[in-house]
C-alpha cells in the first residue's frame, strides 16, 4: 500500500513538477472531507434511530430499507427549499455565517492522525492548532445571531458565546495535561507516547482520567449538544441562533455541528484512548489495521453523544456556568499540578 | 511558473501584508462597529499568517487562539450589545482631529526611529531556516523558563493583580439576589425532606359524611 502510494507520488512529481504538490494535497483533502460528509449524513440517521430505540419507537423507517436513505431525502429536501433572508438582516454576514461555522470544523481535520503517519499535515504544534480551530467555530454562531436581527437568534448567540468561552478554558487545561504526559504537541507523537506494549494500560485515560471526563464533557458543551444546547433551546428561544435560517443555510449549521461532534470524538480517541493503537497488544488484535481501531473508538465516543442526548435534561444556564467555572476549571488546575508532580517521581509509568 | 515557485514566500508575505493594511484601515473607517471588530479579526488572522512565514508557529497559533478565539469573541459580545448612536459618536470629530494628528505623527516618528535604524532593527539580517523537526514551541518555553524566568513571572503576577482588581471593582453583593447552595442541595438526606407517618387504615364507616 505505502509502496504503491510512493510510486504514484514519484510518477506525479515527474509528470507535473511543482504543480503536483497542490494537486496531490487537494486529492488528500478530498479523501478526508468526503467520508466526513458521508459520516455526518449517516450520523444524523444513527442519532434518530438510536434515540428512537431508547424511547421504544422504531425511528425513521419509510425511506429505503430500514430508513437507510433518510439522510439523502433530508439533504434533497433542504437543497430544494427556498432560502429566506429576513428583510432587516445584514445580508452579507447572514450568508457568510454558516460558512464561518463549517470551515473551522473541517479545517481542524488537517492534523488528525487516522493511523501511523496517516494525516494530512504533520504539524508540531498540532494540539494548539486544534484548539485554535475549534475556538474559531463560535464566530459562525455569533455572527448568525447578530446578522439575523432577531431577538431569539441574538439571545442564542450570546448564550453560545459565553458558554464556549467558559468551556474552552477547561478544555485547554485538559489538553495541557495531555501535552505534559506526552511531552509533545504533535498528535502523532501523542499516540506513539501511549504505546508501551501493554495495550490499553498505556493509554492516557488511566493517569488522566478526570481530564478525559472533563475534556469530553467540555467537548459536548463546545459542540452545543444536549444537555448543553442552550444556544438552540427550543423551549425558550425558538431555535436559538439559527431561528431565521432555512434551506441550505440551516443545513450548513447542521453539518458544522455534526462535523464538530465527529472531530471531538476523534480527538478524544487520539489523546486519551490511544488513537490507532489496538487495546490488546497480542497477535490477532495488533494485526488489524490501525484505521479500524481509530474508527471504532470514534464510533463509541459518538454513541456517547447520542446517549447523553437521550438521557439528560437540558441544563439551566446558571448551572451550566457553575459547572464550567466552579467545577471543571479548579479540577483541571489541581490535576495539572498532580500530573506535573507525579511525572517527577519514579511512579510515573506512562 | 519558476518565478512563482522561487518567490513563493515573498508573494505570500505581500498578500498577507496587503490584507493586514486593508483590514486595519477598515477597522477605523467602517461605519458599523460590529464590522470594525470583524475586520480586526481579519487583521489578527493575517498577522498570524505572517508569523507562520517566520517559522514562529507557536506565536501565530497563540495569536489566533487568544486574540481571535477569546478576546475578540468577548469584544464582539460587548459591541453587539451596546446601543451605539453613530451621530453622537461622530460629534466631536473635528474638535479632536488636531490632537489625533499629533498623536499619530508621534507614533509614526517613533516607529521610523526604531525600525529605520540599523542598530535596533537589522532589516538585512539573513534568517536561517530550521530543520523540519525544530520545535519553535520548545525553544520558546525553554527561554521563558530559563533566561527570562524573572520578567516572565513578574508579567504573570501583574496580570494576576489586574485580574483580581477587575473582579474586585465589579463585584457587588446584592441583598435581594437569590442563589442556590449546591453543596447543601447535594448533602440533603431523605429524612430532611420526607416524613413517613404510620397510621391505622381507616374503615369505610369511620369516614365523616
Amino acid at each position: 500500500m505505502m509502496e504503491l502510494l510512493q510510486t504514484l507520488e514519484n510518477f506525479g512529481q515527474n509528470l507535473l513538477g511543482p504543480a503536483w504538490l497542490p494537486l496531490w494535497t487537494i486529492v488528500k483533502i478530498m479523501v478526508i472531507v468526503l467520508p466526513i460528509m458521508g459520516s455526518v449524513a449517516y450520523l444524523t440517521l444513527a442519532e434518530r434511530k438510536i434515540l428512537g430505540f431508547m424511547q421504544v419507537r422504531p425511528g425513521p423507517n419509510r425511506v429505503g430499507y430500514w430508513g437507510l436513505l433518510q439522510p439523502l431525502a433530508d439533504g434533497i429536501k433542504l437543497l430544494m427549499k427556498e432560502i429566506i433572508i429576513p428583510s432587516s438582516a445584514n445580508k452579507f454576514l447572514f450568508v457568510a455565517a454558516p460558512v464561518l461555522a463549517l470551515a473551522p470544523a473541517l479545517a481542524a481535520w488537517a492534523v488528525v492522525p487516522f493511523g501511523d503517519g496517516m494525516e494530512l499535515a504533520n504539524v508540531n504544534a498540532g494540539l494548539l492548532y486544534i484548539l485554535a480551530m475549534t475556538s474559531l467555530g463560535v464566530y459562525g454562531i455569533i455572527i448568525a445571531g447578530w446578522a439575523s436581527n432577531s431577538k431569539y437568534a441574538f439571545l442564542g448567540a450570546l448564550r453560545s458565546a459565553a458558554q464556549i468561552v467558559s468551556y474552552e478554558l477547561a478544555m485547554g487545561f485538559a489538553l495541557v495535561c495531555v501535552l505534559l504526559a506526552a511531552q509533545s504537541m504533535n498528535l502523532g507523537d501523542i499516540v506513539r507516547g501511549q504505546q508501551n506494549g501493554y495495550g490499553l494500560l498505556g493509554w492516557y485515560f488511566i493517569p488522566l482520567f478526570p481530564m478525559f471526563v472533563v475534556y469530553f464533557i467540555a467537548g459536548v458543551a463546545e459542540t452545543n449538544r444536549a444537555p448543553f444546547d442552550l444556544a438552540e433551546d427550543e423551549a425558550t428561544i425558538v431555535a436559538g441562533f439559527h431561528t431565521e435560517y432555512s434551506g441550505m443555510g440551516f443545513a450548513l449549521f447542521f453539518l458544522a455541528e455534526y462535523a464538530n461532534m465527529i472531530l471531538i470524538a476523534a480527538l478524544t480517541s487520539v489523546m486519551f484512548l490511544g488513537g490507532w493503537l489496538s487495546p490488546l497488544d497480542i497477535a490477532p488484535f495488533n494485526k488489524i489495521p490501525g484505521l479500524f481501531w481509530m474508527l471504532g473508538k470514534m464510533s463509541v465516543m459518538l454513541f456517547l453523544f447520542l446517549w447523553f442526548r437521550a438521557t439528560f435534561p437540558r441544563y439551566r444556564y446558571d448551572q451550566l456556568m457553575r459547572l464550567g467555572w466552579k467545577v471543571f476549571i479548579p479540577l483541571t488546575l489541581v490535576w495539572l499540578v498532580v500530573i506535573a508532580t507525579w511525572m517527577q517521581t519514579p511512579y510515573w509509568l506512562w | 511558473m519558476d518565478f512563482v515557485t522561487s518567490n513563493f514566500e515573498t508573494i505570500v508575505f505581500y498578500a498577507f501584508a496587503a490584507m493586514i493594511v486593508f483590514a486595519s484601515l477598515r477597522v477605523i473607517t467602517a461605519r458599523n462597529p460590529v464590522h470594525a471588530v470583524l475586520y480586526l479579526v481579519l487583521a489578527f488572522i493575517s498577522s498570524a499568517g505572517v508569523w507562520l512565514l517566520l517559522e514562529a508557529e507557536f506565536l501565530a497559533i497563540a495569536l489566533v487562539l487568544v486574540y481571535v478565539g477569546a478576546v475578540m469573541v468577548l469584544f464582539l459580545f460587548v459591541v453587539m450589545m451596546l446601543d451605539i448612536n453613530l451621530v453622537r459618536l461622530r460629534e466631536g470629530f473635528w474638535r479632536w482631529f488636531p490632537f489625533g494628528v499629533v498623536l499619530a505623527a508621534i507614533m509614526v516618528f517613533e516607529m521610523v526611529w526604531v525600525l529605520g535604524n540599523r542598530r535596533t532593527a537589522e532589516t538585512g539580517a539573513h534568517l536561517a531556516k530550521h530543520a523540519a523537526n525544530y520545535s519553535n514551541t520548545k525553544e520558546l518555553g525553554r527561554l521563558l523558563y530559563t533566561d527570562y524566568a524573572y520578567p516572565f513571572e513578574i508579567a504573570a503576577v501583574i496580570l494576576l493583580v489586574a485580574m483580581v482588581a477587575a473582579i474586585a471593582l465589579t463585584l457587588r453583593r446584592r441583598k435581594d439576589a437569590k442563589s442556590q447552595d449546591v453543596s447543601a442541595q447535594v448533602a440533603v438526606k431523605k429524612a430532611d425532606r420526607l416524613r413517613i407517618v404510620t397510621m391505622q387504615a381507616e374503615r369505610k364507616d369511620d369516614q365523616p359524611n
